[in-house]
C-alpha cells in the first residue's frame, strides 16, 4: 500500500518534471523578480524603460500596454502625460468623416513603430520584429534568453559562414537572427548616472520587459506567501480536528 | 483494543471543548477560504483598469447655436451641451427653491462667469431614458427644460427635476473650461 | 394529505419545504448519516477533490467568459486585457488554467485508485464506466478550452487533433470540414469551441450526478475490496469523512495555490503568448502534458489510421476492463502477483508514454514509445484476463471490523 503511494507519487512528479528538449544553452542571471519574495528593482526598470524607448521600440511594438502602466514603474503622472503626449494617436472623427491624428493620452496604447505587420517587415529587411508586451512569456527561461540574445553578439567560429542580411548570435537557436545587435556599451546615456555597460542596459531592458509580461508578479507573490501562509495554518487545525474526531473510532 | 471512553462525543472534559473549539476555529477558516475566493470573482465585475481610465473628452463649443445644444458620448454615458438663451438663465436663476423637487441653485449647475452652458449627463434619473428638448424643436415640457419621453419627468432649463416620476436633477459630470469655447468633461 | 412526504426535521420552515421537496432529507441520508466504510485511507479522498476542483472551474470560467471574446481578432487582445486590465483577472485565467491541470492530476489520482482497488468490479461497472465518459468529457473540454486563448499552441493544437478525424477513408475530411466549419481552423471554429467549452461543463455535472448516484447505490468500496457486512464496518459520512476529506481539500488548496502563485506559466507552454498564425507551424509541437501518454500511443503506429484507433481504443478499453479482469478479489494488496505490475509497472508504463509525447519521434523515443504501447494494451487485455485466473490471492479478511481491529491490536503490540 505504502508502496504503492510512493510509486504513484513518483510517477506524477516524473511526469511534471519531465526535462524541456534541447535547445541553445543560456547562462542563468540573476534577477530582483526571482523567487517566492521577488520584486522588481523601480531603478532598474526606469532605466530598462530608457532603453526600451531609445532603441528596442524603433522597430518592436508594446501594444498591449498602455502609456499609464508606466505609473507602476514609478514614473510620476506628469512624466506619464508628457510620454504619451510625445505619441501620435488617430483621434476622433469629425461631421466630414475625417480622422484627426492627436497627442496620446495616458490611457492609450502604446503606438506601435509600424502602422502593420507587412510595413515592419519591409523596413526590416522581411523579419518581422515581434511585440514585445508578453515576449519574456513566449520564451523557454525568458528573461535569462534574452539577456544571452542581447549580449551574444559574438564572433562567429573561424570557418562559419553567416548568411547574408543575417547575423551571428550564440543564444539564439540556429544562431543567424536577422536583427543586428541593438545594444552596445554606451548605446544609452542613463540619466541617474549609471554606467551603460552593455550587460547593464541588457539587464535593465531585460527586467522592464519581464515587467511588461507580467505586471502583476509582485501583487500575485505577496499574495500567494499570504494565501499559503493562512493555508498551512488551516491545515492544522482541520488535521487536529480530524484527529480528534477519529479518535473515538475502533 | 484502541483506548476507550476518552473523547466519545460529549462525554469527556476536556475533548468536548478541544473538538468544539477546534471545529469553531475550522468553520471560520473555511468561511474566510470561501470570501477570499469569492472577492476576486466578484470584483472582476467591477469597472477594469482601462474602463476607469478612460480620460477626459473636449467639447469644441463654437458650433453649437443659441438655444441649441449637442449630444455626445463620454464613458459610455451621452452629455447634453446646451447654450442657454439669456430668458432661460434668467428663469433658472429665478426659479424659488420652494417649487424644487430637489433644491439646487442654478448657479451651483454651471460654472461662474459661464451661465450660457448647460453641461448634463442626459441620463434622466427615473429609469435611464435619455430626455428629450436638447435640440431646438424637440418637446421640451411645461418648464422648457427637458421632457423625458418614457414616462413624462420634466426638468427646467438648468435641468432640475420639476415634474415626477424622476426623484432627482440630471446630474452635472465634472468638466472644466479650457478657453472661453472649450470645455474638458472628465 | 396524502402522499405527502413526512419530515422529521424540527424547524418548521425547513419541515414546510422538505415535506413537499425532501431535499434537507435526501442531503441528510446521503452525506450526513450515510454508511461509509470505516477503513478508507487518504486516497479515497480524490473524489470530493474533484468535485471542488470542477466547481472552482466553473466559477472562474464563468466570470473569464464575462470578459472574453470569442473572435479570432480579438481573442488573444481579450486574454491579454483580462491579464492586464480586469480586477484580478491575472488570478482567474491563472486559476482556470492551473485548475485544468489540477483537474486532470486529481482525476488520474481517483482513476489509479479505482484500478489499484478493484473498484471497476461488480457490482460497480457502470458507475466505473460513468467515471470513463467523465473522463472523455474533462478530456473534449480541456482540448478545447486550451484553443480560447488563440495563440500558437491553440491554434496548431485544433489543427493537429481536429486533423486526427481524417484517418478515417471516406467520410474522414467531410467530418474534419464540419468540425472546422471551413477548411481550416478559423474563426467558425473558435466560436463553437468557446461555446461547447461553455457547455460540457454542465454536461459534465450531469454525469458526475449519475457517477454519485450509482455510487450511492452501490456504497463506497474500500482498500480491503471487502464488502460491508454490518453497521460495525462502517460511519457516518458526517463528520468522520466531511473532516477527512476537509484535510484532502486544504493540502489539495496549497499545491493548488503553489502553481498559481508562484510558478503560473510552469505547465503551459511559452508559444500560447504568441498570438496564432496559421502561416507558421512552432518548432516543437506539443499537446498539454495531460494528453502526453495518448498522443505517445497516437504516435507509436507509423499507419495513419491505425494510430488514431490506438489512442481511442486506449481509453475504449477501460470500458471493458469490469470483464476483462477475472480476478474473484478487488483489492490488489490480496493479489501479490498482479500488485507489482498495477502499482508499478502500469504507472512507469504511463509516464514513460507522457515522456515519449513530450519529444520527437525519433531514435529511442520511438522503441520506447512502442514498448510502453504494447505493455499499456498487453496489461488490460492479457494480463488481467490471466492473472485473474492463474494467481493464488492471499486471505481476505472476515469483514472490515475485523481487519481493522487486527491492525490497531498489531500497532499496539509493536508500540509496547
Amino acid at each position: 500500500m505504502r508502496i504503492a503511494r510512493i510509486a504513484l507519487m513518483g510517477a506524477l512528479l516524473g511526469a511534471l518534471v519531465h526535462t524541456a528538449p534541447a535547445r541553445a544553452e543560456v547562462a542563468a542571471q540573476s534577477w530582483s523578480f526571482d523567487g517566492p519574495f521577488g520584486t522588481y528593482d523601480r531603478a532598474s526598470l526606469q532605466r530598462g524603460y530608457q532603453v526600451y524607448s531609445e532603441v528596442c521600440s524603433n522597430c518592436h511594438s508594446l501594444k498591449y500596454l498602455s502609456y499609464r502602466n508606466l505609473e507602476d514603474i514609478g514614473l510620476s503622472e506628469t512624466q506619464v502625460k508628457a510620454i504619451a503626449a510625445a505619441a501620435t494617436v488617430p483621434g476622433d472623427m469629425d461631421e466630414n468623416g475625417t480622422v484627426h491624428d492627436r497627442g496620446g493620452l495616458p490611457s492609450d496604447h502604446f503606438q506601435p513603430p509600424f502602422p502593420n505587420d507587412n510595413a515592419a517587415r519591409f523596413a526590416n529587411n522581411g523579419a518581422l520584429p515581434p511585440d514585445q508586451s508578453s515576449l519574456v512569456n513566449a520564451r523557454d527561461d525568458g528573461p535569462d534568453y534574452i539577456y544571452g540574445v542581447l549580449t551574444g553578439y559574438v564572433t562567429p567560429p573561424a570557418g562559419y559562414i553567416v548568411p547574408d542580411g543575417m547575423n551571428y548570435n550564440a543564444a539564439f537557436p540556429g544562431h543567424n537572427i536577422a536583427m543586428p545587435q541593438p545594444l552596445q556599451d554606451d548605446q544609452v546615456t542613463y540619466t541617474d548616472g549609471t554606467k551603460a555597460t552593455l550587460q547593464q542596459e541588457s539587464h535593465d531592458v531585460v527586467t522592464f520587459l519581464t515587467w511588461a509580461a507580467n505586471p502583476e508578479l509582485e501583487q500575485r507573490k505577496r499574495m500567494g506567501v499570504h494565501v499559503i501562509f493562512f493555508l498551512i495554518l488551516l491545515t492544522g487545525v482541520v488535521y487536529a480536528l480530524k484527529r480528534k474526531i477519529w479518535a473515538a473510532v475502533h | 483494543m484502541a483506548d476507550s471512553s476518552a473523547s466519545v462525543g460529549h462525554s469527556s472534559d476536556d475533548g468536548v471543548t478541544k473538538r468544539d473549539f477546534l471545529a469553531l476555529l475550522a468553520s471560520a477558516g473555511a468561511a474566510v477560504t470561501v470570501g477570499a475566493i469569492a472577492w476576486p470573482l466578484i470584483d472582476s465585475m467591477n469597472p477594469a483598469a482601462d474602463t476607469l481610465a478612460v480620460s477626459a473628452v473636449e467639447v469644441d463649443l463654437k458650433p453649437i447655436l443659441l438655444g441649441s445644444g449637442i449630444t455626445l458620448l463620454w464613458r459610455g454615458q451621452p452629455i447634453f451641451v446646451r447654450y442657454r438663451t439669456p430668458a432661460e438663465i434668467k428663469e433658472a436663476q429665478d426659479t424659488p427653491m420652494a417649487d424644487l423637487i430637489e433644491p439646487q441653485e442654478d448657479s451651483a449647475r454651471v460654472k461662474p462667469g459661464h451661465d450660457q452652458w448647460l453641461v448634463l449627463i442626459a441620463v434622466c434619473t427615473h429609469l435611464g431614458c435619455i430626455p428629450l428638448g436638447n435640440k431646438l424643436g424637440q418637446k421640451r415640457g411645461d418648464w422648457g427644460g427637458y421632457y423625458c419621453p418614457c414616462h413624462g419627468s420634466q426638468y427646467d432649463t438648468s435641468g432640475r427635476v420639476r415634474h415626477g416620476p424622476a426623484p432627482l436633477n440630471l446630474w452635472v459630470p465634472p468638466y472644466a473650461f479650457e478657453s472661453d469655447t472649450k470645455i474638458k468633461i472628465g | 394529505m396524502s402522499g405527502l412526504f413526512k419530515s422529521e426535521i424540527k424547524n418548521p420552515v425547513i419541515n414546510w419545504i422538505d415535506c413537499r421537496l425532501p431535499l434537507f432529507t435526501m442531503m441528510s441520508k446521503e452525506y450526513g448519516s450515510f454508511p461509509t466504510p470505516k477503513n478508507f485511507n487518504y486516497f479515497w479522498n480524490f473524489g470530493a477533490l474533484a468535485m471542488v476542483n470542477l466547481v472552482i472551474m466553473i466559477l472562474t470560467g464563468v466570470f473569464l467568459a464575462m470578459n472574453y471574446t470569442p473572435n479570432t481578432t480579438m481573442a488573444f487582445a481579450s486574454v491579454q486585457h483580462i491579464m492586464r486590465d480586469v480586477n484580478y483577472g491575472w488570478l482567474l485565467r491563472y486559476a482556470h488554467a492551473n485548475g485544468a491541470s489540477m483537474f486532470f492530476i486529481v482525476v488520474y489520482i481517483h482513476i489509479f485508485r479505482g484500478l489499484y482497488y478493484g473498484s471497476y468490479k461488480a457490482p460497480r461497472e457502470l458507475l466505473w464506466q460513468l467515471g470513463v465518459v467523465i473522463m472523455l468529457l474533462m478530456m473534449a473540454t480541456a482540448f478545447m478550452g486550451y484553443v480560447l486563448p488563440w495563440g500558437q499552441m491553440s491554434f496548431w493544437g485544433a489543427k493537429v487533433i481536429t486533423s486526427l478525424f481524417s484517418a478515417f477513408p471516406v467520410v474522414g475530411q467531410p467530418i474534419v470540414t464540419w468540425l472546422w466549419g471551413g477548411f481550416s481552423v478559423d474563426n467558425p471554429t473558435l466560436n463553437r469551441f468557446f461555446s461547447l467549452h461553455y457547455l460540457l461543463p454542465f454536461v459534465l455535472v450531469g454525469v458526475i450526478f449519475l457517477h454519485i448516484v450509482a455510487l450511492h447505490i452501490t456504497g463506497s468500496n474500500n482498500p480491503l475490496g471487502v464488502e460491508v457486512k454490518g453497521p460495525a464496518d462502517t460511519l457516518p459520512f458526517h463528520p468522520y469523512y466531511t473532516v477527512k476529506d476537509s484535510v484532502g481539500i486544504c493540502v489539495f488548496l496549497i499545491v493548488f495555490s503553489v502553481l498559481i502563485f508562484f510558478a503560473p506559466n510552469y505547465l503551459g507552454h511559452v508559444d500560447n503568448y504568441i498570438p496564432a498564425n496559421p502561416l507558421s507551424t512552432p518548432a516543437d509541437i506539443v499537446p498539454e502534458w495531460y494528453f502526453l501518454p495518448f498522443y505517445a500511443i497516437l504516435r507509436s503506429v507509423p499507419n495513419k489510421l491505425l494510430g488514431v484507433l490506438m489512442m481511442f481504443s486506449s481509453i475504449g478499453v477501460l470500458l471493458v476492463i469490469p470483464w476483462l479482469d477475472t480476478s474473484k478479489v478487488r483489492s490488489s494488496r490480496f493479489r501479490p502477483v498482479y500488485r507489482p505490475f498495477v502499482a508499478f509497472v502500469l504507472p512507469i508504463c504511463l509516464v514513460t508514454l507522457g515522456e515519449v509525447g513530450a519529444h520527437s519521434p525519433v531514435g529511442i523515443w520511438v522503441i520506447l514509445g512502442r514498448v510502453a504501447t504494447a505493455y499499456y494494451f498487453f496489461h488490460f487485455l492479457v494480463l488481467m484476463p490471466v492473472l485473474g485466473k492463474l494467481e493464488t490471492t492471499l486471505p481476505l479478511p472476515e469483514s472490515i471490523s475485523e481487519a481493522v481491529l487486527k491492525a490497531k491490536t498489531l500497532k499496539k503490540a509493536e508500540a509496547v
